[in-house]
């Protein structure tokens, strides 16, 4: 029992509970804070996994980007303070009865699987070693894929633009 | 770190998983829903760097991959936040109970 | 094709006419449709006259037997190799006397129809229904297969619906022609059912080879149909039983004679073309053509007799009591039709010992003359009085002298008094009937004293019990065209008792000599008289004798009257057992269980369409759940179930 088992002890539960509070939670505003801590638990996890890289990118993006957004949109459309209505109880009550046994049934799998452990080989993620791999076109090259992300960017900032655009009525041009 | 099992890190995110999925079929706001989505994004996110520690060390796959769907679901957010702003143009509400013009 | 094909235009022409009236009568040919209808059947009549000829004087008679001859014919429904429906004219004695009487009556209908119907606003739809029957009973005698009889059979029915129905907006002539039709069609099932036994048995349809296979004692299906039983009874007794059925209820035997007074509310010529002379002798033409058949089996020639016998005596005294014109007249053809089949009954087949045959077919020919006589002269009265109580007319034989000599004339002839045409034939049946059977003579002697009195009793009550001056006239008799088929018909009357129809129709067609016994007609003639007498003394003059015996008789009076209950007994039967019994039960289960049924499917799948659409409905979290529950569900079949 060494500290890296205990920290992971403590990154899963926080985790898990946290995620748990997210989805549970009536008001909204602090649905969002609870997955902000989500968000940065799934970031520690991979600190401590030793995927520094991975860890960065996804307090820049998920973090910074992608809650603020959330956020946004919650003060556009309603009042924050309210509080938000109940689930229908048939609905909640089968989707925990099936999601329970998804997951019974799933980690089952799992834990039958029995994970053979290759020959121990050191896992050091340099960031040199991604961007050179990302960019390379031979065989482990990634290259395709980071210019198609980039068109699909491209075209979901657009998209977003013209969904959320206000089509002026035609008066207005001239005053 | 050898003493945690990679069964152990899935059981993280196979949980994280199904809570996500849980908030997917029961809240009743969107903007809610959508966070249930991320929630479920970053458990496979999690998945893929366990199995590339654990059972590849040697290459990068698995990092790649969460790179990329780190990528793609910021994409996918702002799309969702898009429709949901132009949904609450004509419907003035985000309960996704009351877009139920798909119907019989 | 053989010498006889122009005997195809005899039925042939009416359709024309037929067709032609009833195309363009009403729009563009109006009050000339009288005229060409004269004309088709005028051709038509002069046509059956010349193939009488030709057929008795020249060449129908081969080593002294007068052959069956098929002018044509024509295969139209095969069903096997052996049976078929033919269409064919067949030409032997009894179907070429009857196509004389059937045109020529008609050609003194259409003429007297004239004058008749004259300002009738449906003038050409008159005459176009005349030409329709007359077209159907000329197919119907010569008919060469029993299905082809049946055919025209059925088509007489239709014709006679629509004629009896003319003033439709009656709505007694609308409920008459309907029970005409009814009965009639009841009775044809019986006739249907008959032809299919006959035919099963017999292998044909045609009536030759039907008669010849089922009389030659050695065959087997002369074997197969006697040894057949069923309830008891050969099939050869069920089946011409049931074609008896059909045939009386077509000539109005008792019990399927209600519908003969009713149909008097048709027009009178009509009565006198159709309910007199000849659509109601098809059933005597139907025993007579089977007549062979009908002559080996005694059970139902003792059913055909008594039916016969009883229907005239029936009749003739429902007749004493009845008072409007045409009704005496309707029980008068009853009566005497019932002469001609139990003269039919009490016949048998060959030689001297078919004289009932003979006598019967004489009569038919006979009773066509002074029936329809009869009739005209009934609607020319109808015609000048405007009405048809007799117990309101009187004295007309001042104002009606053409009238009243051919009444007197028929009615002479109808009670057989000589020398006038109805002595003659009802020697023959007498004769016949005092060969075979003495209580049937008795029976039939005791009805032509009741005919005689009853015919005379109307003919006083119209003609004389009171005095009317002869400037008491309010308009003339009747036109011209009124007046002559009135005389042609009295002297037909009066001479065709002299046609020698005995060395021409015969039950095996070898010529029987004709013969009168002055000794034997000593006793009906008495009797006639007697008659004529009685009601001479009753009726002549305005008494109150009628009246005492009226009252004396009481309640059997008005029995006779009421015509012994009968049609109310029809009504209770068909009203109270047939529509409670049979038919509310079967309305309850159609409507509440076959419909019922076929709601309920439709209602099911109604409601369970409609559990199935609420899966639709719109939430997407719904969908993402079943999504999930499937995925799951697979994954459990796929991983465990299928290993």
């Amino acid at each position: 029992m060494n500290a890296s088992v205990i920290i992971f002890y403590i990154l899963s539960a926080f985790i898990l509970g946290a995620a748990l509070l997210a989805v549970t939670t009536r008001k909204i505003f602090r649905s969002a804070i609870f997955l902000l801590f989500t968000l940065i638990s799934t970031a520690a996890l991979f600190f401590w996994m030793g995927v520094e890289f991975i860890a960065a990118v996804q307090i820049i993006i998920y973090v910074g980007g992608i809650v603020v957004l959330i956020i946004f949109s919650i003060f556009l459309t309603q009042k924050s303070g309210e509080e938000m209505p109940k689930p229908l109880r048939n609905r909640s009550l089968f989707s925990v009865l099936a999601l329970l046994f998804g997951f019974a049934f799933t980690y089952h799998l799992m834990y039958e699987y029995r994970f053979d452990q290759p020959a121990p080989h050191l896992f050091d993620v340099k960031v040199a070693d991604i961007g050179t791999q990302m960019l390379s076109t031979t065989e482990h090259g990634f290259v395709l894929p980071f210019e198609v992300v980039s068109i699909l960017l491209l075209a979901s900032m657009i998209g977003c633009i013209v969904i959320a655009m206000k089509i002026k009525p035609a008066g207005e041009n001239q005053g | 770190m050898n003493e945690i099992s990679i069964t152990q890190i899935l059981f993280v995110s196979t949980a994280l998983f199904f809570i996500g999925m849980y908030g997917l079929f029961t809240r009743r706001n969107m903007i809610t829903m959508l966070m249930s989505i991320e929630i479920i994004l970053n458990s496979v996110n999690i998945n893929f760097v366990a199995f590339n520690k654990y059972l590849y060390p040697g290459k990068l796959d698995g990092v790649f991959f969460a790179i990329f769907i780190i990528t793609i679901a910021a994409a996918e957010a702002a799309m969702a936040i898009a429709i949901i702003i132009n949904l609450y143009r004509s419907h003035h509400s985000i309960d996704v109970e009351d877009a139920d013009e798909m119907k019989y | 094709m053989g010498p006889y094909y122009f005997v195809l235009f005899v039925p042939l022409l009416p359709l024309l006419s037929f067709c032609i009236l009833g195309l363009f009568g009403r729009k563009y040919i109006k009050t000339m449709s009288g005229t060409l209808g004269v004309i088709s059947i005028c051709i038509s009549a002069l046509l059956s006259l010349y193939t009488a000829y030709q057929y008795f004087f020249i060449d129908g008679k081969v080593n002294g037997i007068y052959q069956h001859i098929i002018a044509l014919k024509h295969t139209w429904l095969q069903f096997s190799p052996g049976v078929s429906i033919d269409m064919g004219i067949l030409l032997d004695p009894i179907s070429v006397m009857m196509i004389v009487i059937v045109s020529f009556i008609s050609l003194m209908v259409h003429i007297f129809s004239l004058g008749y119907m004259k300002g009738e606003e449906r003038f050409a739809t008159y005459y176009a229904f005349l030409s329709l029957f007359t077209f159907s009973m000329l197919g119907l005698v010569l008919s060469s297969n029993i299905f082809q009889i049946y055919i025209f059979w059925e088509l007489v029915g239709i014709s006679s619906f629509l004629l009896i129905g003319f003033y439709f907006d009656k709505p007694s002539a609308v409920s008459a022609s309907n029970k005409a039709f009814i009965v009639t069609r009841f009775a044809d099932f019986g006739f249907l059912i008959g032809i299919l036994i006959l035919a099963f048995y017999s292998g044909t349809l045609d009536f030759g080879t039907l008669i010849q296979r089922l009389t030659s004692a050695g065959s087997s299906p002369f074997f197969e149909i006697h040894s057949a039983t069923f309830l008891g009874v050969s099939m050869l007794t069920w089946g011409l039983g049931l074609v008896f059925i059909g045939g009386a209820g077509k000539s109005a035997m008792f019990p399927l004679h209600i519908w003969l007074p009713d149909a008097m509310e048709g027009p009178t010529p009509v009565s006198a073309l159709i309910h007199a002379a000849t659509m109601v002798v098809a059933g005597v033409f139907l025993v007579a053509r089977l007549f062979p058949l009908f002559s080996i089996d005694l059970t139902v020639l003792q059913i055909v007799t008594w039916v016969g016998a009883f229907s005239a005596l029936f009749a003739a005294v429902v007749a004493c009591t009845q008072t409007d014109i045409k009704r005496i007249l309707a029980f008068s053809t009853m009566s005497q039709i019932g002469f001609m089949m139990f003269s039919l009954g009490v016949s048998k087949y060959g030689g001297e010992s078919g004289l009932g045959y003979t006598g019967s077919m004489f009569h038919l020919f006979t009773h066509a003359f002074f029936k329809s006589l009869l009739f005209l002269g009934a609607g020319a009265i109808i015609h000048f009085a405007h009405s048809n109580d007799i117990r309101e007319l009187g004295g007309l034989r001042k104002l009606m002298p053409v009238t009243h000599m051919s009444f007197l004339i028929a009615c002479l002839a109808i009670a057989g008094v000589p020398p006038f045409s109805g002595f003659f034939s009802k020697e023959d049946i007498l004769m016949a009937a005092y060969q075979s059977n003495k209580l049937i003579y008795a029976i039939a002697v005791l009805t032509s004293a009741l005919t005689a009195f009853y015919m005379f009793r109307l003919y006083y009550s119209v003609f004389w019990k009171r005095d009317i001056h002869p400037h008491d006239k309010t308009h003339e008799e009747g036109t011209v065209s009124m007046k002559l088929p009135l005389i042609i018909l009295a002297t037909c009357t009066a001479f065709a008792g002299f046609v020698p129809v005995s060395s021409w129709v015969t039950s095996d067609g070898v010529p029987l000599p004709s013969h009168i016994d002055a000794g034997f007609s000593v006793f009906p003639v008495l009797m006639a008289l007697t008659g004529i007498g009685l009601a001479t003394y009753l009726y002549k003059t305005q008494n109150s004798r009628p009246q005492l015996i009226k009252s004396a008789f009481g309640s059997l009076y008005r029995t006779a009257y009421r015509k012994f209950y009968i049609d109310e007994l029809y009504l209770f039967v068909t009203r109270k057992i047939i529509f409670n019994g049979i038919g509310r039960p079967a309305a309850w289960f159609d409507k509440n269980i076959i419909d019922g049924f076929m709601n309920g499917l439709a209602t099911t799948t109604a409601k369970i369409s409609g559990l199935i659409k609420g899966l639709q409905s719109g939430k997407v979290q719904n969908y993402a759940l079943y999504f999930f529950g499937g995925i799951i569900g697979l994954a459990v079949l796929f991983i465990y179930l299928m290993k």
